[in-house]
């Protein structure tokens, strides 16, 4: 397929049918992030990207042939290596062996919170999310120095005149999507703070509140929503979220305590582990809200400028 | 029976798609799907494999005996906020290519690699 707006979309659509069969494999939390982030936030941004890389494909390919085979080759490899595998669903598999039946069974006394997933994540693999955590932070600072444009005066009102005339031929879907947006908020804060009884939890609710803020900006334009979110605010916030995650973690150091065991954050441990996971499930939705809006507005940003003119300047 | 390893064999299908997308074609938007492509096929190995008959989604409730393995879902979770970051930052880089070399097409960009020298 040569036209590359029409292979986004495709992505977009196995992304939201992969998030399906997560749910009919048990994955419910997972289904939950893949929705949002698979088949929302990353077809946006890939739309973003093809409006400046451009939409249609070179039709030439390099040795087609040669890369078929490759592939045969390692595919059928892959295959012979599975003969040896557990079959489908078995619960005999050594991957439900070792320490799943801890986390299953003692998860509720230790930790108290009924979805193992979030006790897992934010608990007792609290490092773990850590290293995640900071690996999207610096992946948002990566897109921040490589996009980053600085912002003229006389490009501003150009870029107003144009959305002004784009705005106004699509009032109703203006006024509908403004009155979705609050709505959208508000379940975010609803998935970060549920996070422990059902799915949901920082990562779904950060890429959630952050496809409201996209809606605002796409139907408002750049310079609106620059004006209601500061670039050096979102960046702090950024910052923030890292921080209030690693800092629990010193909390609990300087209480006598292992890195990350909220058991020192209060007198009873099941309390202090509902405050840890409260906090940095907190931290990692900051952190990736704020990463996500980074990067949007940066792709955002860079429509319509020309490094021509910055070479002009220098 | 052979047919109870059908989930590895659509994992390593997928997986081989998204390679040759990536090794067969030039543009650099194109690799990048390719590679989310080979991206799922693992988390969708991950949580095939988390995966317990009978077994329900581990939030934990009255009555339920047999619950799927919480870990993969942890690790696969985490992993696909990260699997956006860092494909962002691949678009960026894409994006900076075009900027620079006027193209994003592997092949342009080789012979205007090859002409500077």
């Amino acid at each position: 397929m040569k036209d590359l707006l029409a292979v986004v979309m495709l992505l977009g659509i196995y992304s939201l049918l992969s998030a399906s069969f997560f749910v009919l494999m048990d994955a419910v939390d997972v289904a939950f992030t893949e929705a949002a982030v698979g088949a929302g936030i990353s077809t946006l941004l890939m739309l973003l990207a093809i409006t400046m890389t451009g939409r249609t494909e070179h039709p030439t390919r390099h040795k087609p042939l040669l890369a078929l085979a490759v592939v045969v080759v390692t595919g059928s490899l892959l295959i012979y290596g599975t003969l040896d595998m557990p079959y489908f669903g078995s619960a005999e598999a050594p991957i439900h062996q070792h320490v799943a039946p801890r986390y299953i069974n003692d998860s509720m006394q230790e930790i108290g919170v009924p979805n193992i997933v979030t006790s897992v994540l934010a608990s007792y693999r609290a490092f773990d999310t850590f290293g995640e955590v900071v690996v999207i932070f610096t992946a948002g600072m990566g897109v921040l120095a490589l996009l980053s444009t600085v912002r003229r005066s006389e490009d501003n009102e150009t870029i107003d005149s144009f959305n002004q005339s784009m705005h106004e031929q699509h009032l109703i879907l203006r006024i509908v999507s403004k009155m979705m947006i609050p709505f959208i908020l508000l379940f975010a804060l609803y998935v970060q703070f549920h996070g422990d009884f059902g799915p949901g939890g920082g990562f779904q609710a950060g890429v959630i509140f952050a496809s409201a803020i996209f809606l605002y900006t796409m139907l408002f334009g750049m310079s609106t929503a620059r004006r209601v979110i500061n670039q050096s605010f979102i960046q702090i916030l950024a910052a923030t979220g890292v921080l209030l995650y690693g800092s629990v973690g010193v909390v609990s150091l300087l209480n006598g305590k292992e890195f990350f065991d909220y058991s020192a954050l209060s007198a009873d441990p099941v309390a202090g582990q509902h405050l840890g996971i409260l906090l940095i499930e907190l931290g990692v939705g900051i952190t990736v809200a704020a990463v996500m809006v980074i990067i949007f507005f940066n792709f955002a940003d860079r429509r319509g400028y020309s490094p021509d003119k910055e070479s002009e300047d220098l | 029976m052979l047919i109870g390893l059908y989930n590895y064999w659509v994992v390593v299908v997928l997986m081989m798609v998204g390679f040759y997308i990536v090794i067969a074609h030039g543009n650099l938007i194109k690799k990048i799907v390719g590679l989310s492509i080979f991206q799922t096929s693992v988390f969708i190995f991950y949580i095939s494999m988390a995966k317990v008959d009978n077994g329900t989604a581990p939030i934990l409730a009255n009555g339920i005996e047999q619950y799927s393995n919480p870990l993969p879902h942890v690790l696969i979770l985490t992993a696909i906020v990260v699997g956006i970051a860092t494909t962002a930052l691949g678009l960026a880089l894409a994006v900076r290519i075009k900027e620079a070399y006027g193209s994003a097409e592997e092949e342009d960009i080789q012979k205007k690699d090859n002409l500077d020298c």
